[in-house]
């Protein structure tokens, strides 16, 4: 779906933001890009859509060169949910906001109702239709930016920070509804430094840090691992650090799931009693 | 039982630097209140978690404790709120920055210089200091948040991450005796935001500094905190220490983000596997199990 090859990336003040990434990116994969402030995850997704173009290498995106396509285009099949909301939303009402690009994207009226509801209901924004996105609180205007990019059904679904302030019942909405959207075969890429929500959701996890990767694999393997995680300026998931101090006792280091971990225990007790 | 935890504090130990009675507020043209007859109080030298969903009103609350509500917001402010001894509706926003210094949510509204050192210094140059010391104050703050190589950066060129960090050394470097942080570390990785909390709590503790931090992720800052608020809707429904107000169900209930060694805590409890205490942190849960792991095998 996504092939990155080798792509380097300049800002026009000379920062070398990307310095030789590869990565594959297979239709209906669930990843999650981690790693240090600045290490360089926006600037690498945002070339996923044509943001950015690689000053060297290249972005296939469904056998398409992101520097030989428009923005517009991408955006049809790569949608992108911004960090700070604030960049994002500008219309009136969240209703309005949410039927924007499906307007600009030449959806039917009828079309354009029926998705702006859909989108609406599903983040639970029902009750803030026609309020002033800049009336709601941080969190909840991230939830519109969200709706908005849903609504007109993307392939890929980028999500920058989508956990930043959202209280832990969103979180778990969101996760629920990443794994719903992962199921019907949208690749789903988040870029998050929140260990704790990668834990729960259990994704492919791609470390960067200084413009590179430097691991790549399964949560439970990546997070774990103390050098790595140190290497990406991450803190290990809670439970994943609570194992690290039972030591002597024979058990398993690779755990960052709370059920996994009563498993663990009281499997444990079990044998010893 | 009623699971709404109010503890009572002794009398005459402490001084309350902040003071709400039945404090009720509305937005202009709000349809309903956005604080529904909060009362608290907050101790000098307290590290207060202040949490509840999303728009239940912690921001607006935090915009109570320095003023903006009600002087540059303006709405129906109803009850009492006292900070520092000052009544808020009497004292300008001005005077309030003396003793509440707020870092906002989104630290691009409140840099806007064309350096960092100049964006710390705003507040200082506000406050009348001579040069010297605002010098010092600046270096100091630069320190304390590890950020003395951006000291000739433009703010608006920064990651949101070192945004976040200069946007606390403004309110640093103004030493107020309270410090508001409104989510401070959402754009932070979480060492980044580990270095913060630590930084905080080393002012909490060297300073005395009070400090009211909102914040979802509480698995990172719970630690730290010895006093815990939780909102909801507009009103305050938990107000405790963190212990009682984690393993509170109606916590659980309202979807506050317990931290993951007091859910270990609770789904051992669940399953009959009794720990000696309840952890609220990593530390405290490895101590836990270590002593029930021990006296098994034993």
């Amino acid at each position: 779906m996504i092939a990155v090859r080798d792509v380097y990336f300049t800002y026009p003040s000379n920062v070398e933001a990307l310095k030789g990434v590869s990565l594959t990116f297979r239709s209906g994969d669930f990843v999650a890009i981690m790693g240090q402030n600045g290490a360089g995850k926006t600037t690498l997704v945002k070339h996923f859509n044509g943001l950015l173009k690689p000053t060297k290498g290249a972005v296939i995106v469904d056998g398409i060169d992101t520097r030989e396509e428009s923005i517009a285009k991408l955006s049809r099949k790569v949608g992108f949910v911004f960090q700070n909301p604030d960049n994002q939303l500008f219309c009136e009402t969240v209703e309005d906001e949410v039927a924007f690009a499906l307007r600009n994207f030449g959806f039917e009226k009828k079309a354009i109702q029926k998705r702006v509801e859909w989108a609406i209901n599903l983040l639970g924004l029902t009750r803030y239709r026609q309020s002033s996105p800049f009336m709601l609180s941080g969190g909840e205007r991230k939830r519109v930016a969200l709706a908005s990019v849903l609504a007109w059904d993307p392939d890929v679904v980028i999500l920058d920070e989508p956990t930043i302030g959202q209280d832990y019942e969103q979180k778990e909405k969101l996760r629920q509804f990443i794994v719903q959207l992962n199921a019907q075969g949208k690749t789903v890429i988040i870029v998050t430094h929140d260990v704790e929500f990668v834990a729960e959701c259990n994704p492919r996890v791609v470390l960067m840090a200084q413009g590179k990767i430097v691991g790549e694999g399964v949560g439970k393997q990546i997070l774990t691992n103390r050098k790595l995680v140190a290497e990406a300026s991450i803190v290990p998931p809670q439970i994943s650090q609570i194992f690290m101090g039972l030591t002597g006792f024979g058990l398993p280091t690779d755990v960052i799931d709370v059920y996994e971990a009563r498993d663990i225990l009281l499997d444990f007790l079990e044998r010893s009693s | 039982m009623d699971d709404i935890i109010c503890e009572s504090r002794a009398v005459g130990e402490t001084v309350a630097i902040i003071e709400t009675s039945n404090l009720t507020y509305t937005y202009p043209g709000g349809k309903e209140p956005s604080l529904k007859d909060v009362s608290l109080t907050i101790e000098k030298g307290e590290f207060v978690i202040l949490t509840g969903p999303s728009g239940c009103g912690k921001t607006t609350l935090c915009r109570c404790f320095n003023g903006l509500i009600p002087h540059f917001y303006s709405g129906k402010l109803e009850g009492d709120i006292k900070v520092a001894g000052h009544n808020v509706s009497e004292h300008s926003i001005y005077e309030l920055a003396k003793n509440v210094g707020l870092v906002f949510q989104n630290p691009e509204n409140q840099l806007f210089a064309l350096s960092v050192e100049k964006d710390v210094a705003f507040g200082l140059e506000n406050l009348g200091l001579p040069r010297g010391d605002m010098r010092k104050r600046v270096d100091w703050a630069l320190q304390m948040t590890s950020i003395q190589d951006l000291r000739e950066r433009a703010p608006h060129e920064l990651s949101g991450g070192q945004q976040q960090r200069v946007a606390i050394a403004c309110v640093l470097a103004m030493q107020p005796e309270v410090m508001v942080l409104d989510e401070p570390t959402s754009f932070l990785d979480p060492l980044g935001a580990q270095k913060i909390f630590e930084v905080i709590d080393d002012l909490n503790k060297k300073l005395g500094l009070t400090v009211i931090l909102v914040e979802h992720r509480l698995d990172l800052a719970s630690r730290y905190a010895n006093h815990v608020i939780v909102m909801d809707e507009g009103k305050v429904v938990l107000d405790g220490k963190p212990l009682n107000v984690f393993t509170s169900e109606r916590a659980r209930l309202i979807g506050v983000g317990i931290p993951k060694a007091t859910r270990l805590y609770q789904v051992l409890q669940e399953t009959g596997v009794h720990l000696s205490g309840v952890p609220v942190n990593s530390r405290e849960a490895s101590l836990l199990l270590q002593e029930v792991l021990a006296r098994d095998r034993g």
